[in-house]
């Protein structure tokens, strides 16, 4: 990979390739986007070093970087866990603010920094978790071969279209609800402009 | 969807601006100070002998505020914008077109069409209100050249046959637009454009009106990350906004020349609010000038139907609309460009 792409981007992909093409192609709402992210940073930098809780270290705002995935960014949490062998092992944390569920964009998101922390480690990191909704569930997620391999593909794809810096056709949905570019992405105008222009023309 | 906000348009001279916090503070010359939070703006317009603080200026460019300083009378004189929103590839391929015949051509159409529509649509909505006050056959004879330039749009043209069009457009909807000038005032006569100075208070507001216009349409442009100065219709001349050129065509008909008409029509700006000067040059007082501001920032309140998406929205948000629409169809995302029609 030529590129290294913000963990973010592969979030935005999974969740809407044309969201993340709007975000990190068209450069839409760049301003709220960097302001929100600068607010996350801020909050993230007075996290300070590694902790213990309930006995088990953790490191909260851990950077994060996979040449093969061509990616970077920063976990949320990392813990230190007994693996398999008794050995500590990372164990990836991630928060989910105020959502009912874990969609399958969320465990790849996970995947993705496990992939990460893998390379920069060299070891081997079977497992992470989600916590999410209220009141606060936990959910335990295994990276398993296909989810890895999901990961990979949609990783290919994602840089395939930031290179191609084309916004791909909107395929509205429910997803389209919560979604704050709602305005910029305008999912009804698709190629009926000259039907258009002719109407307008028309007496 | 972007909100709408308002645009601060400094007209006392000798005001000083600042920056304090996430406020600007506006100090007028009898050392009042007001503040204005620098959220609920998308713009400052600065007429005249208008200071403001670097810091300011530098605030105002990290949160995407366009800032443009003009003569008291409303002539452009610069703009500051902040550092590029960095979208270079769309200005590439912005410019790739512009030096592309046949995509210029296509995007020339779509321009003329939206403006060739407008005017049509103004012409017969004054025949519909006031038929029994104008001259009925001038604006039939108005409408013909309309009618045919709308035909021959039909089809794709070249380039200069658009350019063209769009004189013969322009050339008839002015030869009638004094008819729309309902009046009794003779100071408000009309007879064709002219401008640099304006030589009559209709010309004097239309001047001033297109000055607004094109401040919030460049500033929508750039907002999406085009350049302002590469238009197709309107080809680069050094210092000439070309695409802001561009996109107003579809606005001035509907947006500014109806805003002139209500304004005489309505008698909320009087003949006694405009100075001739000794060369036959027309400008207008102050209080006039802040009427026309006043009357404009409603304007851009008003809720219209956009419809290419089919979604209500306020006037002043159509031109970010219609910027993001214009990069799509850049980008070739879009099959053209949809100008706004107004019904």
């Amino acid at each position: 990979m030529d590129r290294t792409l913000p963990l973010s981007a592969l979030q935005h992909y999974l969740y809407c390739p044309r969201q993340c093409a709007l975000i990190h192609v068209e450069k839409v709402w760049e301003e709220n986007l960097y302001t929100a992210e600068g607010r996350l940073l801020h909050l993230r930098a007075d996290a300070g070093a590694p902790g213990r809780r309930g006995g088990v270290v953790q490191d909260r705002a851990v950077p994060l970087r996979s040449d093969r995935l061509g990616l970077y960014g920063v976990a949320d949490v990392v813990e230190l866990r007994p693996g398999p062998d008794g050995r500590e092992t990372p164990y990836p944390v991630e928060y989910k603010r105020g959502s009912p569920k874990v969609e399958d964009w969320d465990r790849e998101q996970l995947c993705a920094q496990a992939l990460c922390l893998e390379e920069m480690l060299g070891v081997e990191v079977p497992e992470g978790a989600i916590f999410y909704g209220k009141p606060r569930r936990r959910e335990r997620v295994v990276f398993d071969a296909p989810l890895r391999e999901a990961v990979q593909r949609h990783c290919r794809e994602l840089h395939v279209m930031i290179e191609r810096a084309a916004t791909p056709d909107a395929s509205p949905g429910k997803r389209c609800r919560g979604c704050s570019l709602a305005g910029a992405c305008m999912p009804g105008a698709s190629r009926r402009v000259e039907a258009y222009l002719q109407r307008g023309l028309d007496p | 969807m972007k909100k709408l906000l308002n645009t601060l348009y400094i007209t006392s001279q000798g005001s000083y601006l600042s920056k304090d916090g996430e406020c600007v503070v506006v100090r007028t010359e009898d050392g009042a100070k007001r503040r204005f939070p620098v959220h609920v703006l998308d713009g400052i317009v600065c007429f005249g002998n208008v200071l403001c603080s670097p810091f300011l200026l530098g605030h105002c460019g990290d949160k995407g505020l366009a800032v443009s300083f003009l003569t008291e009378r409303g002539r452009y004189l610069a703009g500051v914008r902040g550092p590029q929103s960095g979208n270079v590839l769309l200005r590439r391929a912005q410019y790739r077109l512009a030096d592309d015949e046949d995509g210029s051509s296509r995007l020339a159409r779509s321009i003329i069409i939206g403006k060739a529509a407008n005017s049509r649509a103004v012409l017969r909505r004054c025949l519909r209100d006031h038929g029994e006050r104008v001259d009925r056959l001038a604006m039939d004879r108005a409408l013909a050249v309309l009618d045919d330039c709308a035909g021959r749009l039909r089809r794709p043209v070249p380039l200069d046959e658009a350019r063209g069009m769009e004189g013969q457009a322009a050339n008839a909807y002015f030869s009638v637009f004094g008819n729309m000038i309902l009046a009794e005032d003779q100071s408000f006569c009309f007879a064709g454009r002219n401008r640099r100075p304006p030589l009559d208070a209709v010309n004097c507001l239309l001047s001033f009106v297109y000055t607004l216009l094109a401040h919030d349409v460049r500033s929508a442009l750039e907002a999406v990350g085009l350049d302002p100065q590469v238009g197709f219709l309107h080809r680069d001349r050094p210092g000439r906004p070309g695409l802001a050129l561009d996109v107003m065509e579809e606005f001035r008909p509907f947006l500014a020349d109806r805003l002139v008409l209500s304004l005489i029509n309505r008698g909320e700006v009087r003949a006694r609010g405009f100075v001739r000067k000794e060369s036959g040059a027309v400008f207008m007082d102050d209080d006039t000038r802040k009427t026309v501001l006043t009357a404009w920032q409603k304007r851009k309140q008003d809720e219209a139907l956009h419809p290419f998406l089919k979604e209500r929205l306020p006037l002043g948000l159509a031109f970010h609309v219609q910027a993001r629409l214009m990069a799509r169809a850049v980008r070739g995302d879009l099959d053209g460009y949809p100008p706004f029609f107004w019904k």
